[in-house]
């Protein structure tokens, strides 16, 4: 009987253990999974210089995180499409870490290799649903996209400006789902960040550009999108925090975020 | 008598402990029920009851939103019944099989790997499907894409599998020697026996392990997700179609505003459809008991 009692005894001193840790200093971010490549080598390289600071990264979604940040249980919000009007007016700001290019992609035994934007659309719309219209083997195009909301959507339909239009036949709720289901299927057409995109399937170029790190820095490949650290604005960041911010933005981190097939802003 | 009263207390105590502990359970369901209630009713009182469950379009982030719940409602009634008609035929032979036919080493064998497959983690099953049983669906069937409801309901089947066998051959295994004995003492073959004697029986437990099966099914998001296409249509067999949940999955992570109201909504209506199958199953348990007493 005393044993019992010692145990239940243990368990309720160390369940209150749990709920005092907790103190050390640390920086959280939070948000669009598009960013969890470049986020997580950030984080990493930011620890090994300062050992006393924890990093964490909750991979949820950029409205996940932009509603952290705004409730406080995050330092950083991560957000892979620009703050819309009704959040900057919560009190919200943005600093572009880094531009993204989103790329078209294919199975590789798919003979197009090469579209104009406004055929993207007219593709995605349904406009278009034969890959023989557009130089491809006879086969009806099935379209891959992702689910609503998701920030790559939002970027790609703004950019080819086909929003509430697409004709989805799937609807998928990650970058490697739709790499995958593209793989495997020769009629598919998806689209995902240019970063994750595997050699399992064929990036095509659009107006006549490939979706490379060179040209999406340089503006000429049009479909690309920001990559957002969000914060308060008139809230001044933990100093942990701040000193995360201050090196994901600086110069030093320029060769980390090209090394995760994201190019830098500043 | 000192002893006698210390030993009260110490018994006390611990009935308060498991009391406490008791209560927490009750608790969580609680606070879950309560939250989900709470979150869920402003956008149905916002979009209007008969709108939300019964229009047919869901356009979550268009311009001029429509969140119309039926697709989702239909997806995930016509999937499950889908799974059930695939799964209960071959659980429950499966079952009756174990239970009574099976010699002992092919029992425990059959048996562990039906363990094995409810062990298996969703996103496994979905994987999988994503990744076989998709493209074989678009190839069998000349399809331009296979994710579509059939996919889900093929997943699905497997999936409730285990949970009808492994309840069903618990309720068949509680059937009482004597019955049987009876019947093959009377001269019915051993097929007889089990099909006319065991099985109406163990009838209840064999229900309970069907609607066990529905909870199941009707609650499975992960899989589901991967190999059905997730695009808000009405459902078509070979269409790409949504579930109540994978509804829930898909867009929760990205939602703001009245349409992550929407999706708690979503999530009220299908605790509605699990309550209503717990308290189905709460039946068929009871019925089950009274008969066995």
């Amino acid at each position: 009987m005393k044993k019992t009692l010692a145990m239940a005894a243990a368990l309720v001193l160390s369940a209150m253990t749990f709920t005092a840790c907790g103190e050390k200093q640390g920086v959280s971010t939070d948000g669009s999974t598009s960013m969890s490549k470049v986020i997580g080598s950030l984080g990493e390289a930011f620890m090994e210089q300062n050992s006393d600071i924890t990093f964490t990264y909750n991979p949820t979604g950029s409205g996940t995180g932009i509603t952290a940040v705004l409730e406080g249980t995050c330092d950083i919000g991560l957000s892979s499409r620009s703050l819309k009007d009704e959040e900057k007016q919560k009190g919200l700001t943005e600093t572009v870490l880094a531009y993204d290019g989103i790329a078209l992609i294919v199975h590789p035994d798919n003979a197009v290799s090469d579209l104009e934007l406004e055929t993207v659309a007219k593709i995605y719309t349904g406009e278009i649903t034969n890959w023989k219209e557009i130089g491809g083997a006879d086969g009806e195009i099935v379209l891959i996209g992702r689910e609503a909301g998701s920030g790559t959507r939002d970027g790609f339909e703004s950019i080819t400006d086909t929003e509430d239009k697409c004709a989805y036949r799937q609807e998928l709720t990650s970058t490697g789902d739709v790499i995958t289901t593209v793989a495997g299927n020769p009629n598919a057409i998806g689209y995902a960040s240019l970063a994750s995109v595997e050699d399992t399937v064929k990036a095509l170029s659009v107006n006549g550009v490939a979706p490379t790190e060179a040209t999406v820095k340089d503006g000429s490949y049009p479909i690309q999108r920001p990559f957002i650290l969000v914060t308060k604005k008139d809230t001044a960041l933990s100093d942990s925090a701040q000193k995360f911010f201050d090196y994901a933005t600086s110069s030093a981190a320029h060769d980390i975020i090209t090394g995760a097939g994201v190019v830098p802003a500043n | 008598m000192r002893k006698a009263a210390a030993k009260n207390t110490a018994e006390t105590v611990i009935h308060g402990i498991f009391l406490l502990l008791g209560l927490i359970t009750v608790g969580c369901v609680l606070l879950i029920t309560i939250y989900l209630i709470i979150a869920g009713l402003p956008a149905i009182k916002e979009i209007g009851l008969i709108d939300f469950l019964f229009n047919d379009t869901w356009e979550s982030t268009s311009d001029n939103p429509s969140y119309g719940i039926l697709p989702f409602i239909l997806t995930s009634i016509y999937g499950t019944a889908g799974a059930i008609l695939l799964g209960v035929p071959v659980g429950f032979f499966t079952a009756v099989y174990l239970a009574k036919f099976a010699p002992p080493t092919v029992k425990s064998l059959v048996g562990a790997a039906v363990s094995l497959l409810a062990g298996i983690p969703s996103v496994v099953y979905g994987l999988v499907g994503m990744i076989m049983l998709v493209p074989a669906v678009r190839k069998l069937f000349g399809l331009a894409d296979g994710a579509s409801l059939f996919a889900a309901i093929i997943v699905l089947a497997i999936m409730i599998l285990p949970s009808i066998i492994k309840v069903s051959v618990t309720a068949l295994e509680a059937v009482p020697k004597e019955y049987e004995d009876a019947s093959l003492a009377l001269g019915a073959t051993p097929t007889e026996t089990y099909f006319r004697v065991s099985v109406p029986a163990a009838k209840s437990g064999i229900a309970a392990a069907v609607v066990l099966g529905v909870g199941r099914a009707i609650g499975e998001a992960m899989a589901v997700m991967m190999v059905s296409g997730n695009v808000a249509n009405m459902p078509e067999l070979f269409g790409s179609v949504r579930f109540l949940t994978t509804a829930v999955a898909s867009e929760m992570a990205y939602a703001s505003g009245l349409q992550r109201q929407a999706l708690f909504s979503i999530a009220l209506v299908l605790f509605l459809f699990i309550l209503l199958i717990n308290a189905t199953l709460n039946f068929f348990l009871k019925r089950g008991k009274e008969q066995g007493s």
